[in-house]
């Protein structure tokens, strides 16, 4: 309790003394999962449109494939990328491991199929018959796929802020690839990893408590703007 | 009076026990053609081949007299006909949301008068801002058919649009229709299976059976001489549904 207490403590001193260690950790962690959750949502909103639209032959294999990746553990993800992007690896000469890159290519990883799954599932729920009443409304293909994003936003947001809350939080994947090292690769969880084992339980909790504010902050934009777009408020 | 639509040698199958079979079918513009017929006779995959949005397996569509095909027909020419289906399928959004959307995927920005003179129509102007998930099946229903005479389409396919509706939403519906159809010129296509009110609006009625149009008529030949024992059957409600 009172490391608790304490942590919550020095979060706000540290939150108020606008700390530059703490504000480069910050703006690090938002910039990966950030940049990671745009590109896997440009990624996986159009896979998903495909997959919630299109029947086809090994589309239950794929959708699958789709719901496993929803539960891909970090450091697997990470381990991976370690050995592709290692010196001897296949992607070697990119010079991306223990960089930024490789943290946003592991968590667009792990994304990709939360943003994929749930844009599916939103927009198989959509019926069908919808499809051809807007074409016979005098909709583009291309205007089609729009309205039907849009109808289906609701379970789109639900897909961003699912993504953005499991790559922000996670640790494993980052810690591999990114090596948590001080002014480069340190976000706000390997930080909490670190000061856990150096000790310093109050720090550690303190950027913990930062941590879920940014997420608890993110996840009401997104419902704000999502609020927005409901038709309760038009 | 060259047909503003026609089927030619249309031959459409659902698997092994259904296949849609017209030689040949020309709607002339400015009437009511009513399609009558049967569930399962294929009213509905009909009016689908008719508004281009399923491609028919064998044979042509034209829209004044050219022959296009639910892939190439172009973008301006499917904007001049708009069909409503049984099912209001709104989207979620407010009911003036709704009514405007074929005009703002045309790029229309002042259809403002347009929207408010069909919200009149349908009679729910009061209802402009509610969200459609709050409306009863008939207001629904209503959205539906105003959103699709906002567009003042040349063409309006009507798929019993007042199926499950109560009398005085049936009574309003089949008058805007009448409206549209004086007033406007819309030519319109309506299937249902209620010959009663195919009577009331139609021009021609055609009898739909099993995939194969049975008789075509006038509407007081239709119901007063049927040239088909099937139509007779039909009208005396003997066919089977
Ligand atoms: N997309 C489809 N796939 C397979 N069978 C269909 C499809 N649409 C319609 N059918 C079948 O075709 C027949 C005619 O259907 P439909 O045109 O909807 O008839 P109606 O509108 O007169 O009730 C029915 O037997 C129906 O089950
Ligand atoms: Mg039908």
């Amino acid at each position: 309790m009172e490391i608790f207490l304490n942590g919550l403590r020095q979060a706000l001193a540290l939150i108020f003394s606008l700390d530059p260690n703490l504000l480069e950790i910050v703006r690090l962690s938002l910039e990966v999962s950030g940049l990671a959750l745009v590109i896997s949502a440009a990624m996986g909103l159009p896979a998903g449109l495909f997959l919630g639209l299109k029947h086809f032959r090994g589309k239950r294999f794929i959708v699958a494939l789709v719901y496993t990746g929803m539960g891909l553990p970090p450091v697997v993800v990470g381990l991976t990328i370690y050995l592709l992007l290692s010196r001897q690896g296949p992607l070697g000469n990119l010079g991306w491991l223990f960089t930024p890159r490789a943290m946003i290519v592991t968590q667009s990883i792990l994304a990709l199929p939360l943003i994929v799954g749930f844009t599916m599932t939103s927009i198989a729920a959509i019926p069908s018959d919808l499809i051809m009443q807007l074409r016979s409304l005098g909709a583009t293909r291309r205007q089609v796929v729009f309205t039907l994003l849009y109808e289906a936003r609701t379970g789109v947001f639900a897909a961003l802020v699912a993504g953005f809350g499991a790559i922000i939080s996670e640790v494993g994947s980052v810690l591999i690839v990114g090596g948590n090292i001080e002014h480069k690769t340190r976000v706000l969880t390997t930080a909490i990893v670190l000061e856990t084992r150096k000790g310093n339980f109050s720090l550690a909790m303190a950027l913990g408590i930062i941590l879920l504010a940014i997420t608890f902050t993110a996840n009401w934009l997104l419902l704000h703007l999502q609020g927005r777009l409901d038709p309760r408020h038009q | 009076m060259n047909p503003i639509l026609r089927l030619e040698a249309i031959r459409h199958s659902y698997g092994e026990h259904f296949t849609l079979r017209i030689p040949e079918l020309s709607i002339l513009p400015g009437e009511i053609f009513a399609v009558v017929g049967p569930s399962g006779a294929g009213k509905s995959t009909l009016l689908r081949i008719l508004n281009f949005l399923e491609k028919p397996q064998q044979g042509r569509v034209y829209f004044h007299e050219r022959a296009y095909t639910a892939s190439n027909l172009p973008i301006a020419l499917r904007r001049r006909m708009v069909a409503v289906f049984q099912q209001p399928l709104l989207l979620n959004a407010s009911v003036w949301r709704n009514v405007s959307y074929g005009l703002r995927v045309r790029g229309s920005r002042n259809g403002h008068e347009a929207i408010q003179q069909a919200l009149d129509d349908v009679r729910l102007s009061h209802l402009a801002r509610q969200p459609v998930d709050r409306l009863s099946g008939g207001e629904a229903q209503r959205v539906s058919l105003a959103r699709a005479l906002v567009l003042n389409p040349e063409v309006l396919f009507l798929d019993e649009p007042t199926a499950n509706l109560d009398p005085s939403n049936v009574r309003i519906i089949e008058e805007i229709i009448r409206k549209a159809n004086q007033a406007r010129g819309t030519t319109v296509v309506l299937i249902t299976h209620n010959i009663w009110q195919a009577r009331r609006l139609a021009h021609r009625v055609a009898l739909l059976f099993d995939g194969e149009i049975i008789e075509t008529a006038d509407v007081d030949a239709f119901f007063h001489r049927p040239q088909d024992p099937r139509t007779a059957a039909f009208l005396s409600g003997d066919l089977i549904y």
